[in-house]
């Protein structure tokens, strides 16, 4: 474990080359590139196919999610939250409704915390299926996608009964939950967790021991425990480079300290580790999820919230562990009906920085595995 | 015209006409027809069969909507490429980028110049065959560095590098395991050749398919060759000059139309050129399964059905299908298209059985089945592996694949000889070694 205090802040100028040398070539990756997960622009610059350096634009998904939020209500805005890492709404969903919960000083009923920790769970895993499918295409393995995919389904099968929508869910609402769960919404996760247990092993038989796999992803994109800290990296990227670190253990939220699970970390910090990490993190919410929907407790699914959100005139922070990073969100209040700024910390924004240092002297090959194994969402990080 | 009439017969009588001999032009000419057409077909079908297993093997179903199963779907997407806006873009250098396609389709259909299908159906019989063979099939390696260059834009640069870095280097390992089969030639009765249907001769001959000769030296050989042939021809796990994930396209990002798919059908016909020559130097070419075991006229009979028997078998699959075809009006064309080609498949195997037919066509059938297989190979690969990056493709290629590829030279070099000159190089030899370990230990 590494004290962050001891940690400085990284140097990270470029190189003392003129940025257009003979011998060099620029190559402009994206914004409408295949392998960059959306309209993410990397401006690499290649030494034959050695990267010397690069250099992230972003902003060509920018909506402006923040500077919406000032001209919404409390409870307008919620759904715009889903739009930012869309592929785990709920988890952004959990953190806005949170934070404002805590501004408001009102606290979710039992019952609704067990729901909203199996819906995050159940969205860790759809996240996490996602990365490994687009990561192992990346890396040229074509089939995994498919299996990812055909799993996920289930899941956003269960979203979908529960709350009509697969994808921006909007599943939960400040005070707790809209809807009480469908009939058979515990049956439906149970056989789910049935049923994925034995797909994650057979994911883990297409990669994890395979030669050509192991030849990508081992000693790509090494980055160390205090560089990660550094320069601010957290999820699954930080728990792969040996920083036992999770926001579900370290400051829990929900009810999360009424479920025995472990963080898995690993040691070298290279996108194998990673690929491990998060492989174990899917096996240790299918753990979160077995034990939440066997206590779920009877009782309201929506705590007193005044119908005119008012909080009053003050200022808070809350983060959570989405699946690929700290998500937080810092909200302050005027006292009126709209905040007077909503600040999101997006977790694949804050990841992306690490790039530049994961791909140095590395191949051009490397930067799409580096980018994939990042897990980053362009819709989180341009908001 | 009597003179081509008579000629005709004679080929119909005697089987003395062999691909290569004198004045075999007229027959040289039809063969190029019926390859050219057969290799067409043969795109279009491989076409179909990879998106089908690629798709079962991904839990999805493929092309579904154009024809039965989409088995109009290359048809379709043949005419959607024919019918594309031809970009040139304005940087290209247009002549080089239009002549480019064009070498590398030359390069893979002239291959097929001198592939075997059988002792008497070859385009011809060249005493060079498998020298022009790697030579030819080298040349599109020049079509992909030109497409690369004249389309003047990085991806397609990249890809041309990686391209022609890769074939040149894989080229090596795959020149000495060719050489390694050659070796094993010069044991049957005519002694050492390079030719194509020499090289399958031999093989019956010697009774046994290069593979298992000097086992396990021919299983090394054929695994050098059938590691190096997937890196020859671009394909997964060594599509690193179209690697979509990295470079979109590679050395065709910029083509679109009628010459994007010529580059599609010299991939594809490049495969089925390196598949024959797998199977002809190590699979025993045309010859069907035990020809020297299990031959007399019983056997042969009973081996000359196959093929007619595995139309039949393709037939009722399609029959069984059409049955379960779902019974709804909507559905009817499609069932009597599932129905037709059924028919059609049922026709030809039908005709297989015919004697007289029978006995020619089994070669071509043997050669084709063989190849079949490699073309599963490739779409498994494809389905299985991620991808190598470049510098591990090199390091495969040069410090593995190179000095099995020498170590296996010298030892089927000795193992040749040991038939005649045993005392005078294989003890001493052994000896040698012997000492040497002495001497370190």
């Amino acid at each position: 474990m590494i004290d962050p205090k001891t940690v400085s802040p990284l140097d990270l100028d470029t190189p003392d080359k003129t940025f257009l040398d003979a011998n060099e070539l620029v190559i402009n990756m994206g914004p409408q590139h295949p392998a960059t997960h959306g309209v993410l622009r990397v401006i690499l610059r290649l030494d034959g196919e050695k990267v010397m350096g690069l250099e992230c634009v972003i902003g060509y998904l920018h909506r402006g999610v923040e500077k919406i939020a000032e001209n919404r209500t409390y409870t307008m805005f919620n759904p715009y939250v889903d739009r930012m890492d869309y592929v785990a709404a709920v988890s952004n969903g959990l953190g806005y409704c949170e934070a404002i919960e805590k501004l408001l000083s009102v606290e979710a009923p039992p019952r609704a915390q067990y729901i909203r920790v199996i819906l995050t769970e159940l969205n860790r895993m759809a996240s996490h299926q996602l990365w490994l499918g687009t990561h192992a295409l990346d890396i040229g393995a074509i089939t995994p996608l498919f299996y990812t995919f055909r799993d996920r389904e289930e899941i956003l099968k269960i979203f979908e009964k529960y709350c009509g929508a697969r994808l921006t869910t909007h599943a939960f609402r400040i005070g707790g939950l809209q809807y009480e769960v469908y009939d058979g919404f515990e049956k439906d996760v149970r056989s789910f967790v049935k049923f994925v247990k034995p797909k994650i092993d057979e994911y883990e038989e297409l990669l994890t021991t395979n030669r050509i796999w192991l030849e990508r992803t081992k000693g790509v994109g090494v980055i160390s425990g205090k560089d990660c800290i550094a320069l601010g990296v957290t999820g699954p990227v930080l728990r792969a480079s040996g920083v036992q670190w999770d926001l579900r253990k370290a400051q829990p939220y929900a009810n999360y300290k009424n479920f025995e699970f472990d963080i898995p970390t690993g040691k070298n910090g290279d996108t194998y580790d990673r690929y491990l990490v998060r492989m174990a993190e899917m096996r240790q919410s299918l753990r979160i999820i077995e034990q939440a929907v066997e206590g779920i407790p009877e009782g309201p699914v929506m705590a007193k919230v005044p119908k005119v959100m008012k909080p009053p005139v003050g200022e808070v922070y809350h983060s959570i562990e989405a699946p690929k990073g700290e998500l937080g969100y810092f909200v302050v209040s005027d006292g009126s009906t709209q905040p007077y700024r909503v600040r999101v910390r997006p977790p694949s924004f804050v990841n992306l920085q690490a790039l530049d240092l994961m791909c140095r002297d590395q191949l051009v090959a490397d930067v799409i595995a580096v980018i994939g194994t990042l897990d980053i969402v362009l819709g989180e990080v341009d908001r | 015209m009597n003179a081509i009439i008579d000629y005709i017969q004679s080929y119909l009588r005697t089987k003395d006409v062999t691909p290569g001999g004198d004045g075999n032009i007229f027959w040289a000419t039809v063969y190029i027809l019926l390859v050219f057409v057969g290799l067409s077909v043969a795109v279009i079908a491989m076409n179909w069969l990879e998106r089908k297993i690629l798709a079962h093997m991904q839990v999805r179903l493929g092309p579904m909507r154009v024809g039965p199963h989409g088995l109009l779907q290359p048809i379709a997407d043949a005419i959607k490429l024919l019918l594309k806006e031809d970009i040139i873009p304005a940087e290209a250098d247009a002549l080089v980028f239009w002549v480019a396609p064009f070498i590398v389709v030359l390069a893979a259909f002239t291959v097929f110049v001198v592939v075997p299908f059988g002792p008497e159906h070859a385009i011809t019989d060249m005493n060079i065959g498998i020298l022009f063979m790697l030579g030819v099939s080298s040349l599109s390696v020049l079509g992909i560095v030109t497409a690369g260059w004249a389309s003047n834009s990085h991806y397609p640069l990249i890809g041309a590098l990686r391209s022609s870095a890769q074939m040149v280097s894989y080229e090596v390992a795959m020149g000495l395991a060719v050489v390694s089969a050659i070796m094993m030639t010069s044991l049957g009765e005519k002694g050492g050749t390079l030719s194509m249907i020499g090289i399958v001769e031999s093989q019956y001959q010697q009774q046994e398919w290069f593979l298992f000769k000097f086992f396990p030296l021919g299983v090394i050989a054929f695994g050098i060759f059938a590691i190096a042939m997937v890196a020859e021809t671009n394909r997964a796990p060594f599509d690193l000059p179209e690697a979509e994930s990295e470079l979109t396209a590679g050395f065709h990002t910029e083509y679109s139309g009628f010459r994007w798919s010529l580059f599609f059908l010299a991939e594809y016909s490049a495969m089925i050129a390196v598949s024959s020559i797998a199977v002809t130097l190590w699979l025993g070419g045309w010859l069907r399964p035990f020809p020297n075991a299990l031959s007399g006229p019983t056997w042969e009979l009973a081996f000359s059905l196959v093929p007619g028997l595995a139309f039949v078998f393709l037939a009722a699959m399609c029959f069984y299908n059409t049955a379960r075809m779902p019974k709804h009006p909507l559905f009817r064309i499609q069932t009597m298209g599932l129905a037709g080609f059924g028919a059609l498949l049922g026709l030809i195997g039908i005709v297989l059985f015919l004697p007289g037919v029978r006995e020619r066509v089994q070669d071509v059938f043997w050669f084709a089945a063989k190849v079949a297989a490699f073309m599963y190979l490739y779409i498994w690969y494809r389905g299985t592996f991620p991808r190598y990056r470049f510098d591990q493709l090199m390091r495969v290629g040069w410090k593995v694949l190179l000095p099995i590829g020498l170590g296996l030279l010298i030892c089927t070099g000795l193992w040749v000889m040991r038939v005649e000159v045993w005392h005078e190089v294989i003890v001493p030899a052994w000896l040698g070694c012997i000492g040497l370990l002495r001497r370190i230990f």
